[in-house]
């Protein structure tokens, strides 16, 4: 662990770290949203905006990262996220290459440490990367001067979900100030659950999670808010799922996974679905025009029904679209050539793409428009 | 000198001759040495030698994390002459055959006294019991399955039950493995923030009540390896009161560490985790606990309701650190760090300089039952000289040990072994101290 390494945003540390190594490749990551402000959060979403308009493009291709290598690795089978980073890098005009490995073929530490050294010394610009462990990005992150891109670790975080999903809700919600988010779902093992809450914290809304007892930390008590000392200040912890449902803005649904029920979690998919599982009678609670998310994929049937799933309230596929444009977003702030590899520093100003570099974008790509849908 | 089991604690001279005590002299009887070698040792604290009931060695099987050698040698550096080597070996110490082997080699190579410690079933498996009169008349000092529970009642009883004619303790890894099974460090707000799974304090506290009910039934030696939590304490306590014949140990890093050192910043709590966060080298079983199980750990070393310190020094290799925190394995390199790292609790006022002595001494010698950790006449000449003041920055690439698994690297300790001699020999010394001169 000879590297020290700066996380995205990491004011102090970052200054220092770039201040005496200045030569040095970049060190900066995305591991999780903890260290970002809320500022250098809405220059990411303002970024992606700009992404957005790109990936409608008729040809969706700019040179922005061109030259630039990206590794997506990920050690759990995913379908989506791995698809959206190699879409984002690949708009972006990075080379991406997907690096699929089991956990348990790279089972020993030894072994993920040599595979990313070896990526390393590949000369990789960025790393993305999912693993089944809680702390693998950071544990990689000092082992490479690649960003490194946390897409999901074990129960701890997943930062672009959750940036994915303040983008949508934005698209909906101008000011999240004081506005109600219910998350219901397994709390205990979702990623999601714990970056959402310190995401959607962090914009200034309350976000209240109903669950069963038995999916939320033995610290926790239901129908109680947290203080700080869990780090996770100022949740609500509904006593039911009516409680937490009742005049949100947002109805944010976990995916509830089969495993729970067998270790014992749950006594059926049924009972769970009976009472947390989000369906017409329970969103009739919320505002009127609330929101429903799913970071998919969706047990329909189950945490939420197919006819609110697919009704016009549900922005889950918006959800699945901007997931490309924040990735684009996260990858062009941590591997655009000539910039500060911060993204959104206080200290330096936001880092996030500027209208004007987002002209620049426009402008470079050979532009045969009309050739597609847009 | 600070010798607990006579009560002694005061300026004097020790005379060793032929690997014996010899004499204990006041200082101010103006005595002269002039045909002894003399070792200074002023403005230091001597001491008996310590005594380990937890060691884990690693030799036979997995020499490359550490050796009877090397585990020896790092014993000496931390002040230690008796250690107790842990029977998870491969093969087990769950025969006579292989305790011989252990206790041959030792005898050979080591450089401090080694015992050993049976497994309480054959292959540690928990399923028949081990040939304990076998073991217990091949040295073996108690028994146990070190890491794994014996986690059926019934074999628990019975080897509590046979183990009374032979005299010696049954040592049980106190652990539910069903209860927080998965989890990697102790549940609470710093697992939940690292998204680590954990271990509810219950997982020890459960088996320890009954652990304790079945000692009671037994009327058998019952010790309770490294306790850890309040709830723990409280069952041992009231056993204790109503006469249950217990023991237990506590570690120094259960002493002297809590769950927020998973955060990797010495016990910090940092505002947002950092890449120094999941510190592999916190992982240990018992995970380290929270605050208020540290401050009542110390609390009950401190009133005797703990007994003793042992180490459960667990080398490992780098490979087995350098990972994820879920992949890595489980212990913490202590032999070497033991003494200066609870000294700190000395020098905050929370622990008397001979209670800890005592419990890393007359403590454990009481359990053996062996004429060990007194600097009494015609026992061994087994003696550590301490520097109390002598403050040092913890660095594991000079440990004496093979593995370097420390989370106090780059930590500074104060109270520091400067020697220590075992059998009248000298089997460290701290080179630099220019303080500790050999007279003659």
């Amino acid at each position: 662990m000879t590297n020290p390494t700066t996380t995205v945003g990491n004011g102090a540390a970052a200054e220092a770290t770039d201040v005496t190594e200045a030569t040095a490749a970049p060190r900066h990551h995305l591991l999780d949203l903890d260290d970002l402000s809320s500022s250098e959060i809405t220059e990411l979403l303002d970024s992606a905006e700009g992404m957005l308009e790109i990936t409608g493009r008729g040809v969706r291709k700019t040179p922005a990262l061109r030259g630039k290598t990206i590794i997506t690795m990920f050690f759990e089978n995913s379908t989506r996220t791995r698809v959206s980073f190699e879409q984002a890098g690949k708009i972006l005009g990075a080379d991406v290459i997907n690096v699929t490995a089991s956990a348990s073929s790279v089972s020993k530490g030894e072994s993920l440490l040599n595979t990313v050294k070896t990526l390393q010394a590949m000369q990789i610009d960025a790393l993305v990367v999912r693993h089944p462990h809680s702390g693998a990005p950071y544990f990689i992150s000092n082992h490479t001067d690649a960003a490194v891109v946390n897409a999901g670790d074990g129960t701890h975080a997943h930062p672009t979900q959750s940036l994915l999903d303040l983008f949508t809700v934005r698209n909906h919600i101008d000011d999240m100030t004081g506005k109600k988010i219910a998350i219901v779902g397994d709390v205990l093992y979702s990623r999601v659950a714990r970056s959402n809450i310190i995401a959607f914290q962090k914009m200034g809304a309350e976000v209240t999670v109903s669950c069963p007892n038995t999916l939320i930390p033995d610290e926790w008590q239901l129908g109680s808010v947290l203080d700080e000392s869990t780090g996770f200040g100022g949740l609500k912890l509904a006593k039911n799922v009516d409680e937490a449902v009742d005049s949100a803005d947002v109805v944010m649904a976990l995916r509830i996974q089969q495993e729970r029920q067998d270790a014992g979690h749950l006594p059926s998919l049924r009972e769970y679905s009976d009472r947390w599982g989000i369906n017409s009678k329970r969103m009739a609670l919320a505002n009127d025009r609330a929101l429903l998310m799913h970071p998919g994929p969706m047990n329909e049937g189950v945490e939420i029904s197919s006819e609110v799933a697919h009704g016009a309230q549900s922005v889950v596929e918006e959800q699945v679209r901007n997931g490309v444009a924040v990735r684009m977003a996260v990858l062009y702030a941590l591997c655009a050539p000539g910039k500060s590899t911060r993204i959104g520093n206080s200290d330096e100003g936001p880092r996030g793409i500027s209208v004007k570099e987002r002209t620049e974008i426009e402008t470079v790509p050979p532009t045969k428009r009309g050739s597609g849908k847009s | 000198m600070i010798d607990p089991a006579q009560g002694i604690d005061r300026i004097a001279d020790v005379l060793i001759s032929n690997g014996k005590i010899v004499d204990i002299v006041d200082a101010s009887s103006g005595a002269t040495y002039d045909d002894h070698e003399v070792i200074d040792a002023s403005c230091k604290i001597v001491a008996p030698g310590f005594v380990d009931l937890h060691t884990h060695l690693r030799d036979p099987g997995q020499e490359w994390k550490e050796t009877i050698v090397t585990g020896t040698k790092a014993a000496a550096h931390g002040g230690f002459t008796t250690i107790s080597a842990m029977p998870n070996t491969d093969p087990v110490q769950d025969s006579a055959a292989v305790v011989d082997d252990v206790m041959r080699r030792a005898a050979a190579d080591g450089v401090v006294r080694v015992l050993p410690i049976g497994a309480i079933s054959v292959g540690q498996k928990g399923n028949q019991l081990a040939p304990m009169g076998e073991l217990a008349d091949s040295g073996v000092i108690g028994f146990s399955d070190d890491g794994n529970p014996v986690a059926d009642a019934n074999l628990m009883r019975q080897a509590l039950s046979y183990s009374v004619e032979l005299g010696l303790p049954i040592i049980n890894h106190a652990e539910d493995k069903k209860i927080g099974a998965g989890g990697v460090m102790s549940a609470g707000a710093v697992a939940t923030r690292l998204g680590l799974a954990g271990v509810p304090s219950e997982a020890e506290t459960t088996m320890v009540v009954r652990d304790l009910q079945l000692a009671d039934l037994t009327k058998a030696r019952l010790h309770v390896p490294h306790i850890s939590t309040i709830g723990s304490l409280v069952a041992l306590r009231s056993a204790k009161e109503r006469g249950v014949d217990v023991t237990a140990e506590v570690t120094p890093h259960h002493l002297t560490l809590n769950d927020e050192w998973v955060f990797g910043l010495h016990g910090e709590v940092p505002s947002t985790v950092g890449s120094e966060a999941y510190d592999t080298n916190t992982k240990v079983n018992p995970p380290l606990r929270s605050r208020a199980d540290v401050e009542a750990v110390i609390e009950a070393l401190s009133d005797g309701l703990i007994d003793i310190i042992a180490t459960d020094h667990a080398p490992h290799a780098a490979t087995d650190k350098v990972c994820t925190y879920n992949e890595a394995a489980l212990g913490i390199n202590v032999l070497e760090t033991a003494f200066s790292s609870v000294f700190g609790l000395v020098d905050t006022g929370k622990l008397s300089v001979v209670r800890l002595i005592e419990s890393l001494t007359a403590g454990p010698a009481a359990i053996l039952r062996k004429d060990l950790g007194s600097l009494k006449k015609g026992f061994s000449a087994d003696v550590v000289i301490i520097d109390p003041g002598s403050k040092w920055v913890v660095d594991p690439t000079q440990f004496e040990s093979k593995s370097v698994n420390s989370p106090l690297a780059g930590v500074e300790l104060a109270g520091r072994v400067v020697q220590t001699i075992y059998q009248g020999e000298t089997v460290f010394e701290v080179s630099e101290n220019v303080n500790v001169g050999v007279g003659q």
